[in-house]
């Protein structure tokens, strides 16, 4: 049983975690990409620059003397993700919009992104310098063991406080995204025009409309996972440009457009990326008792070496790619 | 048009000299290396996205692979490694490596024998998984004895210009297969997946410590013309011996960059040349008209990363050191695509002025960035708004900004890149 314990903590809970962040990003990839036609790769500073909003936030809470049950960086989320929607309507509005008008191909927008990458990353890094920083400097992480002697297990179960509401939340927000998007006005107009922008305008959807809408969408969900991922570990300038790969492999995996298979995707990287690297000597190692002398586990055998965890979303990717070339979910191309 | 790439390189040629007498001789000697080696990639480049229309967002792999090449064709031999049981214990690797690579073969050809559809796959997916287990049964072991019996393989004490072209010679090798699998992608999907495969490289050089040394890095590398302190020995002062080197490095750097100027401006003048902007633009009439796209994809792929291999390789052996986690997107992918952008796509001397501009914009915003605060903060503090405080790594941040503000400044209002394209209409 302490094996299965053992298995629920490396894998089925940091999966989870992990699966989430991914998944709220990749939906906001996977909406621009529906919407607009092109890969959006500013989403990763729009992630970093949320979780940078949560924190100054927080750390004014913690300036005024503000103390809060859960942690403050949750407490200031909502108003995190309200600035960081009109931060992405800024950025389209400053950046893309003009070359959208001018008629630009959807790889011109990519590579205006890369642009908006490079100069946001700038700023992040001249005011907040090359450190990092914690939301746990001023109030401590709580971390939550359950005793699961009753299982015959001789160890406890182990989550953080933030790894829990994080998962609360993340299931809340996607919930309240599938209702959005099945019930109001907006959100089907934007599943529309997903799936043909031409035949949504003519039909009398508000395409303009419903373009902001998207930016307010994806730049709140981007928020909302970068400042997840530096709730979880450590809040750095490069936070999220680490792991935008992963994040474009799991909306590619879906499908780009579709915004359940980008969540679907998300936890299937997150979940895949733990179980890879997942030593199973720790599981298997009661085998070792039954085993000849000469069969016994190693110390470590793992699918992949730790150091390799990022490249598994890439194996994923290219072999969903070339197997499925758009995706499970049957995405849209640009 | 020819008046203006005149103007635009007469400009180029004064910003130089500007900054040759604000940072002095020897820095400005270096740069130019660099930004010839950094001309070459861009070429390389130019070739995949201004001739094909091809997105390879990878440059920093195969910057990689060269850069590992010139490591491994002319570091000194290491005698620990070759007097130890290390090449005996690779050679069986490499041997679990052919076995494995034999067994997918087969159970890729299985349905000979009348293995089909879901089993098939099946049996592949199985061989894969058996071809791994083996493979890192027998790697495992003798990279772990490598690394604590001799450190790593060390090199083979080979001239640097060799080392350059088995950094082509090895980028094209990588270049074929990812072509081969990811060439048949659109647009987007291509550029994330080449982005994942050069983080796959990066993972793989970065943590194969036994062939790389991983971030242990490796240094020095020799250098393929003669190093200062040989100038030195024979009675030169410091400053006029690093000169003479660094010029000597520049000549033999400009000399391959004219080269492949020369074999390629020649080959897109000739009717190569017009198949290739055909197929770019409308790959469906051409192919139609009996042009093999993907093969000819495939070759321009690899031509161009031929190209970023060599300058990968000219980078390293000119720094003298190969430290795997110096490698970034921002300065080895992102960058040559805003030298490609700003300089003009599809130009082989807009590729070589945009590389030059944009490199030298890149180390010179630094400095710049630090004068610019030091005089606000003075200000600032004058005012008693007190001083900025860190204006040293501050500044250093700055690039990455610059960065970003030209490139979107040039897709704004220069679109098409300082020198653009010259459609010519022949016959």
């Amino acid at each position: 049983m302490t094996e299965f314990i053992f298995f629920i903590n490396q894998v089925v809970i940091a999966g989870a975690v992990l699966g989430c962040i991914y998944a709220l990003g990749a939906v906001g990839i996977t909406l621009v990409f529906g919407i607009l036609r092109f890969a959006h790769f500013a989403h990763s500073e729009l992630m970093t620059s949320g979780a940078f909003f949560a924190f100054l936030l927080a750390s004014a809470f913690a300036a005024w003397g503000i103390v809060t049950p859960i942690p403050t960086g949750f407490v200031v989320l909502p108003i995190a993700m309200v600035a960081s929607a009109i931060f992405a309507l800024g950025v389209d509005k400053g950046f893309y919009a003009p070359l959208r008008k001018r008629g630009a191909k959807p790889v011109i927008l990519l590579i205006a992104s890369i642009g908006v990458t490079l100069m946001v990353q700038g700023l992040i890094r001249l005011f907040f310098g090359a450190g990092s920083y914690s939301f746990f400097e001023t109030e401590t992480k709580d971390v939550f063991r359950i005793d699961t002697s009753f299982l015959g297990s001789t160890r406890p179960l182990v989550i953080t406080e933030p790894q829990l509401i994080m998962i609360v939340v993340t299931v809340i927000t996607v919930l309240a995204l599938h209702f959005f998007l099945t019930r109001s006005r907006l959100g089907k107009g934007m599943r529309a025009m997903a799936d043909n922008a031409d035949l949504a305008q003519v039909s009398g959807i508000n395409t303009a409309l419903v373009v902001r809408v998207t930016w307010v969408v994806a730049g709140a969900l981007a928020c909302m996972a970068g400042t997840m991922l530096a709730l979880d570990v450590t809040l750095k300038p490069d936070l999220a440009f680490n792991i935008i790969i992963p994040i474009f492999a799991a909306a590619i995996v879906g499908g780009l457009g579709q915004a359940y298979g980008a969540i679907a995707g998300g936890l299937l990287i997150g979940f895949a990326e733990s179980l890879a690297v997942f030593n199973w000597t720790m599981v298997l190692r009661p085998l070792n008792a039954v085993l000849p002398e000469w069969a016994q586990l190693p110390a470590t055998l793992s699918l992949v070496p730790t150091e390799y965890k990022l490249t598994v979303a890439f194996v994923i990717l290219v072999v969903v790619l070339l197997v499925r070339p758009t995706g499970i979910f049957k995405g849209a191309s640009s | 048009m020819i008046r203006r790439s005149l103007t635009l390189f007469a400009g180029l040629f004064v910003l130089i000299l500007v900054i040759g007498w604000a940072m002095g001789l020897p820095f400005t000697s270096s740069r130019l290396v660099e930004a010839a080696a950094y001309s070459l990639i861009a070429l390389g480049l130019n070739i995949q996205w201004g001739y094909g229309g091809l997105f390879n967002f990878g440059i920093m792999g195969f910057l990689m692979l060269g850069g590992f090449a010139v490591t491994f064709i002319s570091y000194p031999v290491n005698p620990q490694f070759w007097g130890s049981d290390g090449p005996w214990m690779l050679g069986r690797a490499l041997i679990a490596f052919a076995a494995g690579a034999l067994l997918v073969y087969g159970a890729r050809q299985s349905d000979r024998v009348g293995i089909r559809g879901g089993w098939k796959t099946f049996v592949t997916v199985l061989a894969w998984f058996v071809a791994y287990c083996v493979y890192r049964s027998q790697i495992d072991p003798a990279a772990a004895y490598i690394e604590a019996n001799a450190g790593f393989v060390g090199g083979l004490g080979g001239h640097p210009v060799l080392g350059w072209l088995f950094g082509g010679v090895l980028a094209a090798a990588v270049a074929f297969v990812v072509g081969k699998i990811a060439l048949g992608l659109r647009t987007d999907y291509l550029a994330i997946a080449t982005i994942g495969i050069s983080e796959i490289i990066r993972a793989l050089i970065k943590n194969m410590d036994w062939l790389t040394r991983g971030t242990l890095t490796v240094s020095p590398i020799p250098w393929p013309t003669n190093l200062p302190q040989a100038y030195q020995a024979s009675g030169s002062s410091q400053f006029e011996s690093l000169i003479l080197a660094r010029g000597g490095f520049l000549l033999l750097a400009i000399a391959v960059l004219a080269v492949a100027l020369f074999l390629i401006s020649r080959a897109y003048a000739g009717p190569w040349g017009r198949m290739m902007r055909a197929i770019r633009d409308n790959h469906i009439a051409s192919a139609s008209m009996g042009k093999n796209v993907t093969a000819r994809q495939l070759e321009i792929f690899v031509f161009g990363s031929v190209l970023m291999g060599i300058g990968g390789a000219m980078l390293v052996s000119f720094t003298q050191i190969f430290d795997p986690s110096s490698y970034q997107p921002i300065n080895h992918t992102f960058l040559i695509w805003v030298m490609i952008i700003v300089g003009g796509a599809g130009n082989n001397w807009g590729a070589v002025f945009g590389a030059v501009l944009i490199w030298l914009v890149w180390v010179v915003s630094e400095p710049l960035a630090k004068v610019i605060f030091d005089f606000v903060s003075y200000w600032s503090s004058n005012v008693g708004w007190g001083a900025i405080p860190e204006i040293e790594s501050r500044s250093a941040q700055m690039r990455v900004f610059v960065l970003g503000l030209v490139i979107t400044i040039a897709l704004r209002w220069a679109p098409k890149g300082l020198i653009p394209e010259a459609v010519r209409r022949e016959g």
